[in-house]
C-alpha cells in the first residue's frame, strides 16, 4: 500500500510538467481565462490513474514475463525455438498493433491524395494490408536479427549504421510520398507493451548466456526495430514504382 | 454515464492489444518449454492492471493532451498563417517552436515505457546510469526532434535531408562515445515513443499542416515521429560523453592534490 501511495506521488510529479507547460502557455503567453481548461481535467485525471496502474503492471508482469521467457528459452539451447519465437513475436505484435493499423489508413489515404492509387476502397484496403504487412515482416526480422546478434556476440553499431546508410540510399530511389510513412512506421511499431517485452527478453537472453553483458548486450533490439521498418517500406515502395 | 461506456470500449481495444501477446508467450513458457511460471498470481494481476491502465491512459490522452495539443497550436500561430499570399517566413512560428519543444520534453518525461526502462537500466548498472539523467537526456532528444520536425514542415524541407544530417551526426558519435553506451542510446528512441508522445507528436503535425495552406496535411503531417525517435540517441550519447569527459577531468585532477 505504501508502494502504491509512492507511486501515485511519483506519477503525479512525472505529470506536472505536462501541466505546467499547457497552464504556461495557455495563460500566461495567450492571456486566456483559465475556466477554458476544465474540460480538460477529467482526461488529465485519467491520464494520471492509466500511468500509476500501467507502470505498475509493466514491473509486475511483463518485465519478470519476459525475462523469465528469455532465461528458460536460453537454458533449453535450441537455437531454432529462439529465432522461430522472437519473429513470431515481433511479426505477430507488429500485425495486431493498433496504431499501427490507424497509420497504415491514414497512409493510404495520402498515397490516394498524391496520385500513387486509386481512390477506391478496395484499393485504399490492400494498400493499408500490404503496408502493415511489411512493417509487421520488418519487425519480424529485426527481433530476429537482434536475438541472433546477443547470440553471436556481434557488435550492434554497424548493423544499425549500416542500416541508416541504406535508408538513406533508399531515400533517393523510393517515391517521395513513401519516405515519411516509411521513415514515421519504425517509432509507430514501438508500443508501451512491445518496449518492455523487447528490453526484458534482451535483458534475460544476455544475463543467461556466458560472456555476454546485460547493459552491452542486451539492449540494442529495439534500435533494429527503429531502422528495419524504415529499409522494408522505403524497398517496398521502390519495388511497388517499378512494377 | 457516457464516460463508463467510452471507458468500457477501450478497454476492450486495450484487451485485443494485451491478451494476444500475453497469452503467446504464456503459451510458449507454459506449454512449448514446459516450466512452471514463478508468482503466477502476480503476473495475471500485472497483466489486468497493464490493461486497465493502458484504456485509462488512452482515454485521457484523447480526452485531454490531444485536444489541448490541437487548440495551443491554433491559438500560437501567427496571425497571417492561413493567408497563402502573405508567405509568413518560418522564424515568425516560434511560439509554435517553444510550444513544440516544451510539449513533447514534459510528455517524454511522463512516458511510461522511458521511466520502467530508466529504472531498469539503473538497477543493471549498479547505479552508475542514473533514472533522471537517463529520462531527461531521452527527453531533451525527443523535444529537440519534434521542434526541428516542425521547422522542417513550417519551412519545407524534405525529410530525407533532416535524417541525413541526425545520421551524420550520430555515425560521428558512435566513433566517439563510450563503447557500453551504445546500444542503449539507439534504443532510447524508441522507448520515448509510445503511448503519450506519439499522440502529442500526431497532435502537433497535424495541427500545423492544417494551418498552412501550402502544405498537404496528409503527406507532410508524416516525418515528425521519425526525428521524433532518431534525435534521442544524439542526445543520450552527448549525455555519456559530458559524463565521460567530466569524470576524465577529474580523474586528471585527483593525482595532483595528493
Amino acid at each position: 500500500m505504501r508502494l502504491f501511495g509512492r507511486m501515485v506521488l511519483g506519477t503525479v510529479r512525472d505529470m506536472a510538467p505536462v501541466v505546467l507547460v499547457v497552464l504556461f502557455f495557455h495563460s500566461i503567453v495567450l492571456g486566456q481565462p483559465i475556466s477554458r481548461l476544465f474540460p480538460l481535467v477529467e482526461g488529465a485525471l485519467l491520464v494520471v490513474a492509466g500511468l500509476v496502474l500501467l507502470v505498475y503492471g509493466l514491473e509486475l508482469a511483463l518485465f519478470p514475463l519476459g525475462e523469465a521467457l528469455a532465461n528458460a528459452l536460453a537454458l533449453r539451447g535450441s537455437f531454432v525455438w529462439l529465432v522461430v519465437f522472437a519473429f513470431l513475436l515481433g511479426f505477430g505484435t507488429t500485425f495486431a498493433e493498433p496504431a499501427l493499423t490507424a497509420v497504415a489508413a491514414e497512409a493510404a489515404r495520402a498515397a490516394a491524395s498524391s496520385g500513387a492509387i486509386d481512390h477506391t476502397p478496395e484499393s485504399l484496403e490492400r494498400y493499408a494490408f500490404g503496408l502493415r504487412f511489411v512493417v509487421a515482416l520488418a519487425v519480424g526480422c529485426a527481433l530476429t536479427l537482434g536475438v541472433v546478434r546477443i547470440v553471436f556476440g556481434w557488435p550492434l553499431p554497424p548493423l544499425v549504421i549500416g542500416g541508416y546508410v541504406l535508408v538513406v540510399a533508399l531515400t533517393f530511389v523510393a517515391p517521395p510520398a513513401i519516405v515519411g510513412i516509411a521513415s514515421d512506421s519504425g517509432g509507430v511499431t514501438t508500443s508501451v507493451i512491445t518496449v518492455p517485452l523487447v528490453t526484458a527478453l534482451g535483458i534475460g537472453l544476455a544475463s543467461s548466456l556466458a560472456g555476454r553483458n546485460a547493459m552491452s548486450d542486451g539492449f540494442g533490439t529495439i534500435a533494429l526495430v527503429l531502422v528495419m521498418p524504415m529499409l522494408f517500406v522505403m524497398a517496398y515502395g521502390a519495388l511497388l514504382s517499378w512494377i | 454515464m457516457d464516460l463508463m461506456r467510452e471507458l468500457w470500449s477501450t478497454l476492450g481495444e486495450t484487451a485485443k492489444d494485451v491478451l494476444p501477446v500475453a497469452s503467446f508467450m504464456l503459451f510458449v513458457y507454459c506449454v512449448v518449454l514446459r516450466q512452471k511460471l514463478a508468482r503466477a498470481r502476480n503476473v495475471i494481476a500485472g497483466l489486468g492492471f497493464v490493461t486497465v491502465g493502458l484504456a485509462l491512459l488512452l482515454l485521457g490522452v484523447d480526452k485531454a493532451l490531444f485536444p489541448a495539443g490541437r487548440m495551443m497550436v491554433e491559438q500560437l500561430s501567427p496571425a497571417d498563417a492561413h493567408d497563402a499570399s502573405a508567405a509568413p517566413s518560418w522564424t515568425s512560428f516560434h511560439l509554435i517552436y517553444l510550444f513544440a519543444f516544451c510539449i513533447t520534453f514534459a510528455a517524454a518525461i511522463a512516458e511510461p515505457a522511458l521511466f520502467a526502462v530508466a529504472q531498469r537500466v539503473n538497477e543493471l548498472s549498479g547505479g552508475a546510469i542514473n533514472t533522471w539523467g537517463l529520462r531527461i537526456a531521452a527527453a531533451a532528444g525527443v523535444a529537440l526532434g519534434v521542434t526541428l520536425g516542425c521547422m522542417r514542415v513550417v519551412a519545407g524541407v524534405p525529410l530525407h535531408w533532416c535524417l541525413i544530417a541526425v545520421f551524420l551526426v550520430i555515425a560521428v558519435q558512435t566513433v566517439t562515445a563510450p563503447r557500453v553506451i551504445l546500444p542503449l542510446a539507439y534504443d532510447t528512441g524508441g522507448v520515448s515513443t509510445t503511448v503519450v508522445t506519439v499522440p502529442v507528436v500526431a497532435a502537433l503535425g497535424l495541427g500545423l499542416a492544417e494551418l498552412l495552406p501550402a502544405r498537404n496535411p496528409l503527406l507532410d503531417g508524416f516525418g515528425m515521429v521519425a526525428m521524433a525517435c532518431t534525435v534521442p540517441a544524439i542526445t543520450v550519447l552527448a549525455y555519456a560523453q559530458i559524463a565521460m569527459l567530466l569524470e576524465n577531468r577529474a580523474r586528471r585532477r585527483r593525482p595532483e592534490s595528493d
